[in-house]
């Protein structure tokens, strides 16, 4: 029962599959990001029309599953309204990231607000007096401070997304999960199920733990003392 | 209208956004009200600050003494009246405020200084980001503040690592860094230590002496007597005497001020 065999005979398949989740969660990390502190922005902000819209994006991604938000990327827009990025089958990959990255981001945002939280109102109010503008004192005082606060927060939203790239198959895209799936549902594969499953679940931990480990570390590293 | 020959200019023609910059008093608040909900907390306040005049602002707590000077750097919008700074009024927003904001220096109770930034950047970010100063030249003279205020050994240093007193005295320079035409002080001292009060004190009298123009709000006599010409008494929303500060301290006009002083000069 405990035959790795298989799964190291199939390790190119699977590394395979491995490497379209890296290439998925790296994008996705950088657009959810960039994303997240776009929102983060409108919901902090004086203008009440991006406070709203930052609101409602929030809500209703953070409670929508991952697989509607991203069944809805490829089937509705991409193949209902012919929303595609290309003709080929990157459309699937360019999909899969911006639902991946955009359901990401709704957390993203969450922790930054969390962090924004912590950076003292004075400060806000100093910044704005030495006439820095809101989107300054945003970016060069409050952002900042936000981040480096919520960095360990910030660590298991990427975690989580990382995990989240296995629900891509949604969206069509075939990465070390569905690569799994393809295999186990091969008439050839007949025994070493557990293996596999072990073999892929230490897949992402090594992904996963030293993202985990690093942000845990920068947050010590960096943390603003007050 | 250099071609109008003769005629004497309306004084009232052009309204308070033309007066001419360097004239007048520095500060004017003419019939300014503001509310919080149902709470009325400035009634019908004017106040005139000339310039290189130090006015001392006393009262009892909740008075509006702090709603007074945030309304002066628009940190709190008001709903009435006017505030004009070296003759013009403040714009509602946006990026002509947060410019013109900067000619009106403020210093918090509680200091505010950026956590994440030295010391050094804390003075220095105004001037490269707002007045567009280069590098060089804004931390040479922030260094120059730096040790006009005793702490030029700090710079290099975060603000968590700095007494109190060292804390509001970086603060102080990061105000005056951007040049400004007037100071705001709301309780500089009050957060401290009994025993850094007085290097924050000396100086803001070295300020005073120099000639900044600055509106205190503090209930430090000694400070009030030494440095400022005039004592503004506050209570309840409203200016209640404004005085000298000897008149005020030994030979208050109003009942409302003899009360209060009683009440602070007992212990
Ligand atoms: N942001 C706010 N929202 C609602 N009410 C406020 C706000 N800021 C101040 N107030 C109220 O307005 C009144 C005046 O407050 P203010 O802080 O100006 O008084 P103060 O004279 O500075 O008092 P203190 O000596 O305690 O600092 C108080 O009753 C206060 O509770
Ligand atoms: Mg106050």
């Amino acid at each position: 029962m405990f035959d790795f065999g298989p799964f190291f005979d199939n390790i190119d398949q699977i590394l395979e599959g491995f490497w379209a989740t890296v290439r998925l969660a790296a994008v996705a990390a950088v657009l959810s990001m960039l994303f997240g502190t776009i929102l983060v922005s409108f919901r902090v902000s004086p203008v009440p029309v991006l406070r709203t819209f930052g609101t409602v994006y929030v809500n209703v991604l953070r409670n929508t599953p991952l697989t509607l938000v991203l069944l809805m990327c490829s089937l509705g827009l991409n193949d209902e309204l012919a929303l595609k990025f290309s003709e080929s089958n990157s459309t699937y990959y360019w999909w899969a990231v911006l639902g991946l990255s955009g359901y990401t981001a709704a957390f993203v945002c969450e922790a930054l607000r969390a962090g924004v939280n912590t950076v003292p109102l004075g400060q806000a109010e100093a910044a704005r007096s030495i006439g820095l503008t809101f989107g300054q004192s945003l970016r060069m005082i409050i952002l900042p401070q936000a981040f480096r606060a919520v960095l360990a927060p910030l660590g298991s939203v990427l975690i989580g997304m990382i995990k989240n790239t296995t629900v891509a198959a949604a969206a069509g895209y075939a990465e070390a999960a569905t690569k799994m799936k393809d295999l186990l549902d091969l008439p050839s594969f007949t025994s070493g199920a557990l293996p596999l499953f072990i073999g892929v679940a230490a897949g992402f931990m090594i992904l996963t733990l030293p993202t985990g480990f690093f942000f845990g570390w920068l947050h010590k590293r960096m943390a603003v003392a007050r | 209208m250099t071609d109008s020959e003769g005629e004497p200019e309306p004084a009232t023609g052009g309204g308070p956004q033309d007066a001419i910059p360097g004239a007048g008093p520095l500060v004017v608040v003419e019939h300014v009200d503001k509310h919080f909900g149902e709470l009325h907390v400035l009634k019908d306040i004017n106040l005139t600050v000339n310039r290189g005049e130090v006015v001392v602002v006393i009262g009892p707590s909740g008075g509006g003494k702090s709603t007074l000077c945030r309304s002066i750097n628009r940190l709190e919008p008001i709903d009435g009246g006017t505030i004009l700074v070296d003759g013009r009024e403040l714009p509602k927003e946006g990026k002509e405020l947060a410019r013109l904001r900067a000619d009106v220096g403020m210093v918090f109770q509680s200091f505010n200084l950026f956590a994440h930034k030295t010391i050094l950047e804390n003075v220095t970010l105004g001037p490269i980001k707002v007045r567009k100063q280069g590098r060089a030249e804004s931390e040479k003279h922030a260094l120059e503040l730096l040790d006009r205020v005793g702490i030029a050994d700090q710079a290099q240093k975060y603000p968590v690592q700095l007494s109190g007193g060292q804390q509001q005295r970086a603060a102080i320079a990061r105000s005056l860094a951007m040049k400004p035409k007037v100071m705001l002080f709301d309780e500089p001292t009050s957060a401290l230590d009994p025993e850094m009060v007085n290097e924050v004190l000396d100086v803001m009298t070295g300020l005073a002496r120099d000639g900044m123009t600055m509106i205190v709000v503090t209930h430090e006599m000694g400070f009030a007597r030494r440095a400022a010409q005039k004592v503004v008494f506050m209570a309840d929303g409203q200016i209640v005497e404004e005085n000298t500060p000897d008149e005020f301290f030994t030979n208050a006009r109003t009942d409302r001020a003899k009360d209060f002083l009683s009440k602070i000069l007992t212990h």
